[in-house]
């Protein structure tokens, strides 16, 4: 405040950048940022072109993948409506890595690049630090080193195997992906050379496992029988890939183990896509916030602060329901709100924070902005710090669609016996048990088909979309034997889906398992 | 605490596997697109590649997720007009109130293609997929003109971009050693010596003295030997390899006679530029002669053998003679792969097409790889077409012949002609 009446000494004035410009930027804010005692790991900032950009978004932000034509598809359409003018690239992709790499593209101006070293170097990097999430779920340190691994060990799959064969199981796993993480259980940290040395022990005594499950000579008739006739799994199952690996009675070890690998993947990405909201709120508010203290201490022009803040307006743009450009709510937009929204509750609380968030109201606001983002996730941080005043900023509303109505309701909008309703209705919808079908496995036929039995339990009578019937198929590729998925609405069931399908069983629209080229242990 | 890392130097193609498994996987999709945009485009213009569209349904990766229906509630911005309690008409075209059902992968729904560009290279290989050129003898496998050089190790001679500065300066270093053995021994021992003497008789100034010149002398000696000598200097030895190559010439024959309209010379043009387009992927040299003929024939240039208007009546027998003669002259069979293209409406003068078949099968056809006849009619064959059919019972191998109608037929007859056939 006190450096705004002294005379300006911006650190650049052109908009080209350089080597020591960013250097010294990231000095600059890094020194503001530890004002802020923002805990980031140690930066690894790389400079790149357009096209490394587009590789780096294909491979949905991995630094390195195994090689599959999914990716090549998300290239093949990022390049087109690239080079067609129809998107500009992401400007900064960061890694949950340790040290935390985040790509700058050659193509911007230093405003950008100093924009997107706030962004990413210290709001995105001190939230993979910071939020719990994260800290359970995933191992900064050692995922460079897993990737590693798991591409070296599927090229070597498909050199053996043959590039056919592991592609069918990769798109079969992919297919499950999201039903491959555990949503409860803490996993044991990943580590390459681990990984490396327990995997040979790994393989023969899974398939020793696997062989004892599926024993088909009888064990002598004393106590054993009565558990036989126990269902198994004993609970249900929410991990399908998990209970596939460990449980198929086909898959061959190396066809465990890709199926593991894409697990663990999974797995790294969970905490992402549960914390959508806070982490692009947290990391634009923190651009915002250090971006105009380097306003502030004169180290930047008017210019380069116009440059910034169109783009930061754009980024936080928020069409309304009937736009034309309307595609859901913008996180960035909604967590931007919601965090500035706190900060202003500290410092500047009214009379209705007070009564709705009274523990938060004048409390010091940095604590208490760092105790929201390291201890929730888009859930529960939008159940316990959603405001009044944010809601009537984004004028929020709800709709509901019930296909028993002939007309839509609206339950709900932003006014004071609304704002609950909202709030609770928003958090529901981050919710990615909300938001996923809720399908885990309930028994296997140990003693007669084999089959796989699936339930899905309704939520508010919602069905199950189109492509379910392909994604049974490649969970029975995977099994090996009948997949039968019942949904249940309470303890009725009342939609069954088989594979094959129960009319035209053996039918040719099975993938079939020879496929594989598994071959049958005795 | 932050490092700042140029990368922009390490290769950008991080994704031509995952790009090369994609197209891989939909073949039939792109090929089918290739065969259409083929027929669709003119030929000349195959110097781009292609944009192609597959079905969005087919390639969709499945999840499982939710479908519509049921009881939804979701979250909207942007109120303007609604209260709470208030009962809304549903839209039209079932949205659920404005798109968006929160899932980030549902935005692709509205498109129902999935659009992408091939290069011109990958758009040629999806257009030449499953094609041969029949026997694709290589002969004489020593075309002249091309070399590879190759690494050969390391020479004392070359000229000094080459300098292997590293072996060079080994070898300075090994010279050193050498040539300065003798007199460095002489030095520790002159050395010791004046350590003694300094230690046991420092009054010995003379022999102190003595020894320090000598001291003097031998470094001196020592450093007169040059860092650097000529014989020092090293090269990475590149040395020229002939590269067998294998040479074609392609033979294009074409009646321009009065009967030939600006249509079927267009249709025959864009037969001869597939042509020359494939064997340009097969051969690394390729000559193009192009005759036209209409009583007599003439060597011309592309310009003119498509464009200039010239007529009269046809007498194909001649284009035959001159093509003839050229190989004789200029293509010795054994250096050349000769390929043959000719394209004429069917019209000659009625006692040529006996002689015809004489050159061809005594003159010609024992020296070519291939040759093609195509007649561009919509009307009935006439002696041209018979005689040739008889030369095609003598040389099944090596001669074809189609009937071309229109520009749509010029690539399904091209297949045909070059289709891979069955090794026999």
């Amino acid at each position: 405040m006190t450096a705004r009446a002294q005379r300006r000494q911006p650190i650049s004035t052109g908009s080209e950048w350089t080597f020591e410009l960013i250097q010294t930027y990231d000095r600059e804010i890094s020194r503001l940022a530890a004002r802020y005692a923002l805990d980031t790991y140690p930066n690894q900032i790389e400079v790149i072109t357009a096209e490394q950009m587009m590789d780096a978004y294909a491979s949905v932000g991995m630094p390195l993948g195994y090689h599959h034509w999914s990716y090549g598809k998300q290239f093949l359409s990022t390049e087109k409506s690239y080079t067609r003018g129809q998107m500009g690239l992401a400007y900064e992709i960061v890694i949950n890595s340790d040290p935390c790499i985040a790509y700058l593209m050659e193509e911007n101006t230093m405003c950008m690049q100093a924009l997107v070293i706030a962004h990413a170097c210290y709001g995105h990097n001190s939230f993979f630090k910071g939020n719990y999430l994260f800290r359970t779920w995933t191992d900064a340190t050692s995922i460079i080193d897993y990737l590693v691994f798991a591409k070296q060990y599927i090229s070597q799959c498909e050199e053996r195997h043959g590039i056919d064969a592991v592609e069918d199981l990769i798109d079969s796993c992919h297919a499950l992906m999201n039903y491959g993480v555990d949503r409860y259980k803490r996993p044991y940290p990943i580590s390459a050379e681990e990984e490396r040395r327990r995997q040979k022990d790994r393989e023969e005594h899974l398939q020793r496992q696997i062989n004892d499950l599926w024993r088909t000579i009888p064990k002598g008739a004393e106590k054993g029988n009565e558990k036989d006739f126990a269902r198994f799994p004993a609970e249900p199952q929410e991990n399908i890939l998990y209970f596939i690996e460990k449980h198929a009675p086909l898959l061959e070890p190396w066809q465990r183990e890709v199926v593991r690998i894409v697990r663990k993947i999974a797995q790294y990405f969970y905490p992402q896509r549960q914390t959508q909201v806070m982490n692009e709120g947290w990391a634009t508010f923190w651009h915002y916030t250090l971006m105009n203290d380097l306003y502030d201490e004169g180290l930047v022009t008017e210019g380069f602060m116009m440059e910034f803040l169109q783009s930061h307006t754009s980024v936080v743009f928020q069409p309304g329901y009937d736009s034309p450009y309307y595609n859901g709510i913008n996180p960035y937009a909604l967590g931007f709100a919601m965090y500035t929204d706190i900060r202003r509750m500290c410092e500047h609380p009214t009379e209705e924070d007070r009564r709705w968030f009274p523990d938060i109201a004048g409390s010091d606001w940095l604590s208490t902005l760092k105790f929201a983002m390291s201890s929730f996730k888009d859930e529960s941080f939008i159940l316990q710090y959603l405001s009044p005043k944010v809601i009537r900023d984004l004028k929020l509303f709800s709709i509901l669609d019930d296909d028993q109505r002939d007309d839509l309701l609206v339950p709900a909008i932003h006014d004071e016996s609304g704002y609950r309703v909202i709030r609770e209705q928003l958090a529901a919808q981050y919710n990615l048990g909300n938001r996923e079908p809720n399908v885990q496995i309930w028994s296997i036929d140990r003693r007669g088909d084999r089959s796989l039995t699936l339930r899905h339990q309704q939520h508010n009578r919602k069905p199950l979309g189109e492509s379910t019937e392909e994604v049974l198929r490649h969970l029975h590729r995977l099994w090996g034997f009948d997949i039968h998925l019942e949904s249940v609405e309470g303890d009725q069931v009342v939609k069954s889906h088989h594979m094959p399908p129960r009319s035209e069983h053996g039918d040719g629209l099975d993938y079939g398992r020879g496929d594989l080229a598994m071959a049958h242990r005795s | 605490m932050s490092y700042v890392i140029d990368r922009r130097l390490n290769g950008k193609n991080k994704s031509t596997v995952n790009r090369q498994r994609f197209l891989r996987r939909y073949r039939d999709h792109i090929k089918k697109a290739v065969e259409e945009a083929v027929s669709r485009r003119s030929i000349t213009d195959m110097e781009h590649g292609e944009q192609i569209s597959i079905p969005g349904r087919d390639i969709d990766e499945p999840v499982l997720h939710h479908g519509r229906g049921g009881k939804q509630t979701i979250v909207h911005p942007g109120n303007k007009e609604f209260t709470a309690g208030e009962q809304i008409a549903r839209p039209q075209g079932g949205g659920g109130g404005g798109g968006g059902r929160g899932k980030a992968g549902n935005s692709g729904e509205g498109m129902d293609e999935f659009v992408f560009q091939i290069t011109q290279e990958e758009f040629l290989e999806f257009m030449f997929e499953d094609l041969e050129l029949p026997n694709l003898v290589k002969r004489h496998l020593n075309g002249t003109d091309t070399f590879k050089t190759v690494r050969a190790g390391i020479s004392s001679e070359g000229n000094p971009s080459r300098i292997n500065i590293v072996r060079t300066l080994r070898s300075a270093h090994a010279r050193r050693i050498a040539l300065t053995g003798s007199s460095r021994a002489l030095l520790r021992e002159a050395q010791a010596e004046l350590e003694r003497l300094k230690l046991e008789e420092p009054d010995n100034f003379g022999d102190i003295q003595a020894v320090e010149a000598e001291i003097v002398r031998l470094k001196a000696r020592i450093n007169r030997l040059p860092f650097l000598d000529t014989f020092d200097l090293k090269y990475n030895l590149l040395v020229k390899q002939p590269n067998p190559s294998s040479k074609a010439v392609m033979f294009c024959l074409m009646d321009v006679s009065g009967s030939m309209t600006q249509a079927t010379k267009d249709v025959a043009k864009r037969f001869f530029i597939l042509l020359y387009l494939f064997l340009k992927r097969n051969y690394d040299r390729i000559d193009v002669v192009f005759i036209r003929h209409h009583t007599s024939a003439r060597e011309v240039d592309e310009e003119e053998f498509f464009y200039s208007r010239e007529t009269g009546g046809t007498i194909v027998s001649s284009a035959l003679k001159l093509m003839q003669e050229i190989m004789a002259e200029r293509y010795p069979t054994n250096d050349w792969n000769i390929y043959a293209a000719q394209a004429s409406d069917g019209d000659n003068w009625n006692d040529d097409s006996p002689v015809c078949r004489d050159i061809l099968a005594k003159q010609i056809m024992p020296h070519v790889q291939y040759y093609t006849y195509v007649e561009i009619t919509p009307r009935e064959h006439q002696a041209l077409w018979y005689e040739y059919e008889r030369i095609g019972e003598a040389f099944p191998d090596t001669f074809a012949q189609q009937q071309l109608v229109s520009a749509g037929d010029i690539y399904p007859v091209f297949r045909e002609l070059f289709q891979r056939r069955l090794a026999t």
